[in-house]
């Protein structure tokens, strides 16, 4: 089995529109939740967000492109161009057959949907633009990367909710490990930030009005974020020999499926997938120092991924750290694992623990170190990355440091 | 604006040229605009006339609407703006 290395990352969020920026404020424990700015907004009960700030397209995309690139789409455009700059490489000859893009979305081109329905039940219009169709599609984005970076091995898009982007880089480490891929380009992105996407989700009342509190025993639900993330990973060896600068090493993966219920979770699915990854990377809980966790906000997510920690951990849940970076950048659904992979990479590469921000008192079945509000600094050789989603799909990842 | 004006603007913001550039006698090959913009064009000329042109991107050739030329696309959209009448 080949080893997998990541070399390039990029990003794009509420927190940042580069990884530089996303890190500051994961270490200074800065909010990016804000007062949701797009039309009709009054109409929402729900009216904060993770959305990205001062980001105009036309700065990035010329006119055509526009026409093809919904929001999702440009994200991960754009966190891939920063990603493949810092890996150094250039997709051709051998390489290119040998490399692809594997990207979670849940929504795809949500706000391509919105505005054309906007146009056509609203607005009584009896025509859309002849590009809503490969606009919308949630394959879009991974195309488009595959054609922007001459990627043309195996391209496809996961969709399992809030677990899409683990799934995804984990499918993106099994290609490299496996020896089917040199590289692949992986994450995931997310644009839901709309009048229809926030209304759909104020449905389940599982929305917190004024903030992500993680862990914190007044937690009161969940806040929406959007924005990309995206890696590169690459086969070990071949990063080796070009003498590439690599972040961190991808060791596991694992995932599994609750086959309970449609929203609630499972301790003992969550459970599975965190030994799983453990297993599939051949270490022991005294081998990870800290989880990022999926640590919604909500009140069912947040003790069950506790209990479920605590169940796999045993006694060494009570050294392990865990903090949510969604308090900071919100939920980006099918991106929100490639977003928090950078506060793994961090740990794994700076050495600094982002904090769960928002925690305000503590909760006797959320009894694990949350790195409560301060970042920390702490030697880290081992960590994982969790994803629960709606659907009881859970997808966890294994990284050691270089 | 004339009919005829109003489709080379459509024309020429497709091929991202300027005005003066798209002739009567051009074809949408000379202009660099392939079946995507061929489609979008179509959309922009519906959109701007408020008239429904007869094209079927999978067989373009057997459309009424004839886009052999700059010329017969102003000609296609004259007679459809005048049937609107």
């Amino acid at each position: 089995m080949n080893r997998v290395a990541v070399t390039g990352a990029g990003t794009i969020n509420a927190l940042g529109h580069c990884v530089a920026d996303t890190l500051d404020a994961f270490a200074n424990g800065t909010c990016g939740i804000k007062p949701l700015e797009f039309r009709d907004v009054d109409r929402l009960s729900i009216k904060i967000g993770g959305q990205v700030a001062g980001y105009d397209e036309a700065e990035h995309f010329n006119r055509q492109q526009i026409s093809l690139y919904d929001r999702f789409t440009q994200f991960t455009l754009l966190a891939a161009r920063e990603a493949v700059a810092q890996s150094g490489l250039t997709f051709s000859g051998d390489l290119s057959v040998q490399a692809g893009a594997i990207l979670g979305t849940a929504a795809g081109g949500m706000n391509t949907w919105d505005d054309n329905y906007r146009d056509v039940y609203e607005g009584g219009k009896n025509r859309v633009h002849p590009f809503v169709v490969p606009k919308l599609m949630n394959n879009a984005a991974a195309s488009h990367l595959s054609m922007e970076h001459n990627l043309k091995g195996p391209t496809f898009t996961v969709s399992t909710a809030c677990a899409s982007s683990n799934h995804a880089m984990g499918l993106a480490f099994q290609m490299i490990r496996s020896g089917a891929c040199k590289a692949m380009l992986t994450g995931g992105s997310e644009a839901m930030l709309t009048f229809g996407g926030i209304k759909a989700w104020e449905g389940l009342r599982v929305m917190s009005k004024d903030a992500c509190r993680p862990f914190s025993a007044n937690r009161n639900g969940m806040v929406q974020g959007e924005g990309a993330g995206v890696f590169v990973f690459e086969d070990w060896d071949h990063a080796a020999a070009r003498g590439a600068d690599i972040l961190a090493e991808v060791v596991g993966f694992a995932m599994s499926s609750d086959a309970s219920d449609i929203v609630m979770p499972s301790k003992q699915g969550a459970a599975r997938a965190i030994a799983g990854a453990l297993q599939d990377a051949g270490m022991a809980a005294e081998d990870v120092q800290y989880i990022n966790a999926h640590g919604t906000g909500t009140t069912a997510n947040d003790k069950t991924e506790c209990a479920a920690v605590a169940d796999v951990f045993g006694a060494q849940a009570d050294k392990v750290m865990m903090s949510s970076t969604k308090s900071m950048h919100g939920h980006l659904i099918g991106g929100t694992g490639a977003v928090e992979f950078l506060a793994c990479l961090m740990a794994l590469r700076d050495g600094v623990v982002a904090p769960t921000i928002g925690y305000e008192e503590p909760d006797a079945e959320c009894a694990l170190d949350v790195v409560p509000n301060v970042a920390r600094t702490a030697k880290v050789t081992g960590v994982l990355s969790n994803a629960f989603a709606f659907g009881g799909l859970n997808a966890v990842l294994a990284l050691k440091s270089v | 604006m004339s009919v005829k004006d109003q489709v080379v603007q459509i024309l020429a913001e497709q091929a991202l040229l300027d005005v003066s550039d798209v002739t009567m006698d051009s074809t949408l090959d000379d202009l660099s605009i392939d079946s995507m913009g061929v489609v979008e064009t179509i959309f922009a000329i519906e959109e701007t006339f408020d008239i429904t042109v007869p094209f079927n991107a999978n067989a373009p050739e057997d459309s009424s609407f004839d886009i052999s030329s700059v010329a017969a696309i102003v000609a296609a959209v004259e007679g459809l703006v005048a049937q609107k009448g």
